[in-house]
């Protein structure tokens, strides 16, 4: 039987609770969102706790999508069936409804949370290079106040995120540009398994059609989940087509660092980066395009 | 918390995870316990309403909140849909799965009264039956859901791909919808 060590459980109910607990408990505390991540890390013993803050009661203030001019919000606590559901959101960057629908499995998907996923910062989760890819800015609220970092800044390693020991995240806000679309594609060895690889990608054309900016966010290939900045100055001001696509693909290829393991080897998994990146990269312009789904 | 609409109370540690809470405190053996890791999904119950791995939720975590297991499908001594209709269809060899197949199948019912066998399979894709009776179970719980609208007439009606005692009609349920 995996049961975690002994720990204090404690709820919280406002995240004004959850910060001052944090800064009397120090780092002998954590809080647990969904739990999908962290509850089997600590059966495993892979973290232990003298506290383990529940803040699931926050979901009434911290679950939510909210569109505004230029800007879309969503609260750490967003479940990822709300995600996977939210026709708006899906709207604006089809990119979240395509990764939800290969994250873990329904029942896990009624659990797991936005917030928890990123700052569980496993460099092979699908979210965070959902967020990498919209160019997202995390909200990280902390005694006195807030502040605000991007996603380069916000994951520091693996399992490592900006955030302190009496800080929480408590919003990812992802900037809405004109006339841009977005696409993500995931290899798994089985439904519902971690990436061998992932890609999303998200590219906005100017008024004459050409690239304007275009980004790619990449899971499982190095020890953080990867932007590739080389693909953003190679597409901008281009025209979209196949070879300019392959070419990002090769970037990102080169860009990476995947280690051979259980799900695959290095080369494979570069592989699966330059194809990934070039699917992604035309799925999204075709979406731009009103074409393919 | 609530467990299948009786309020409990028990002082327990926190690291007690939910499904133990439920079998071994309140001997509601009917949820299994499986791989311990959130991928088998023998472990499903509801939690608000909604379907989650009790081996992954901390029983302090329902604190205060309504959980529902298979013993709570059973209304006023009749079995719920779901279960006649894995009755009917053969939804079970060991039986290991059963409970948590159950649980979610009635919750996606409850959302969705005529689901695809796309959406049937999508919905227990976080659940592995190891005699691999994936059909079978498929077949059950389109059995339920057409036994709720009121548009099954008999058990092997071909039409709706219930046939569990017709391989024929069993072969062809996958494109009825």
């Amino acid at each position: 039987m995996q049961v975690p060590a002994p720990f204090e459980y404690q709820r919280v109910h406002s995240v004004g609770e959850a910060i001052s607990l944090l800064d009397r408990l120090g780092d002998t505390a954590r809080l647990v969102a969904g739990g999908h991540s962290l509850i089997p890390m600590m059966k495993l013993r892979l973290a232990n706790f003298e506290y383990l803050i529940d803040i699931n009661e926050l979901h009434d203030e911290l679950g939510y999508v909210r569109v505004e001019p230029g800007l879309i919000r969503i609260g750490a606590m967003t479940r990822h069936r709300e995600l996977l559901e939210s026709g708006e959101l899906a709207a604006a960057f089809p990119v979240f409804r395509d990764a939800e629908r290969v994250i873990a499995d329904p029942v896990v998907r009624n659990r797991g949370t936005l917030g928890g996923s990123l700052c569980q910062a496993d460099p092979s989760e699908d979210l965070s290079a959902v967020c990498t890819t919209l160019d997202a800015s995390c909200v990280i609220q902390g005694v006195d106040g807030e502040r605000v970092v991007s996603m380069e800044d916000f994951h520091q390693g693996p399992y490592e995120t900006a955030v302190g020991d009496a800080e929480m995240l408590t919003e990812v806000r992802f900037p809405v540009r004109p006339r841009g679309s977005s696409a993500y594609e995931k290899v798994e060895r089985r439904a519902g398994d971690w990436a061998v690889v992932s890609a999303g990608a998200a590219v906005w054309l100017d008024e004459d059609g050409l690239i304007a900016d275009a980004r790619v966010g990449l899971a499982a290939v190095g020890p953080n989940t990867a932007g590739i900045p080389g693909i953003t100055q190679a597409l901008r001001g281009q025209w979209p087509a196949q070879e300019l696509y392959s070419r990002a693909g090769d970037i990102a290829a080169e860009a990476c660092s995947p280690v051979t393991d259980r799900r695959g080897s290095a080369e494979y998994k570069r592989h699966l980066a330059r194809e990934l990146t070039v699917r992604v990269l035309r799925r999204a312009v075709a979406r731009i395009n009103g074409q393919g789904a | 918390m609530s467990v299948n609409g009786e309020e409990i109370t028990r002082d327990i540690e926190g690291r007690l995870l939910l499904v133990h809470f439920l079998r071994d405190h309140l001997r509601l053996t009917g949820t299994h316990w499986g791989c311990d890791t959130s991928n088998c999904g023998t472990c499903v119950v509801w939690l608000d309403g909604e379907p989650v791995k009790s081996c992954t939720v901390l029983a302090a975590m329902a604190d205060g909140h309504e959980v529902r297991t298979v013993e709570g499908l059973e209304q006023n001594g009749e079995l719920d849909p779901v279960q006649r209709g894995f009755m009917e269809c053969h939804g079970l060899q060991c039986g290991f799965c059963t409970p948590g197949m159950m649980m979610t199948a009635r919750a996606l019912l409850d959302r969705e009264p005529d689901p695809s066998e796309e959406e049937i399979r999508e919905a227990i894709s976080g659940q592995i039956c190891r005699c691999t009776g994936y059909s079978s179970i498929v077949r059950s719980i389109r059995w339920a859901a057409a036994e709720e609208a009121g548009t099954r007439t008999t058990a092997t009606d071909p039409a709706l791909g219930t046939g569990a005692t017709e391989p024929a009609a069993a072969a062809t349920s996958g494109s009825a919808s």
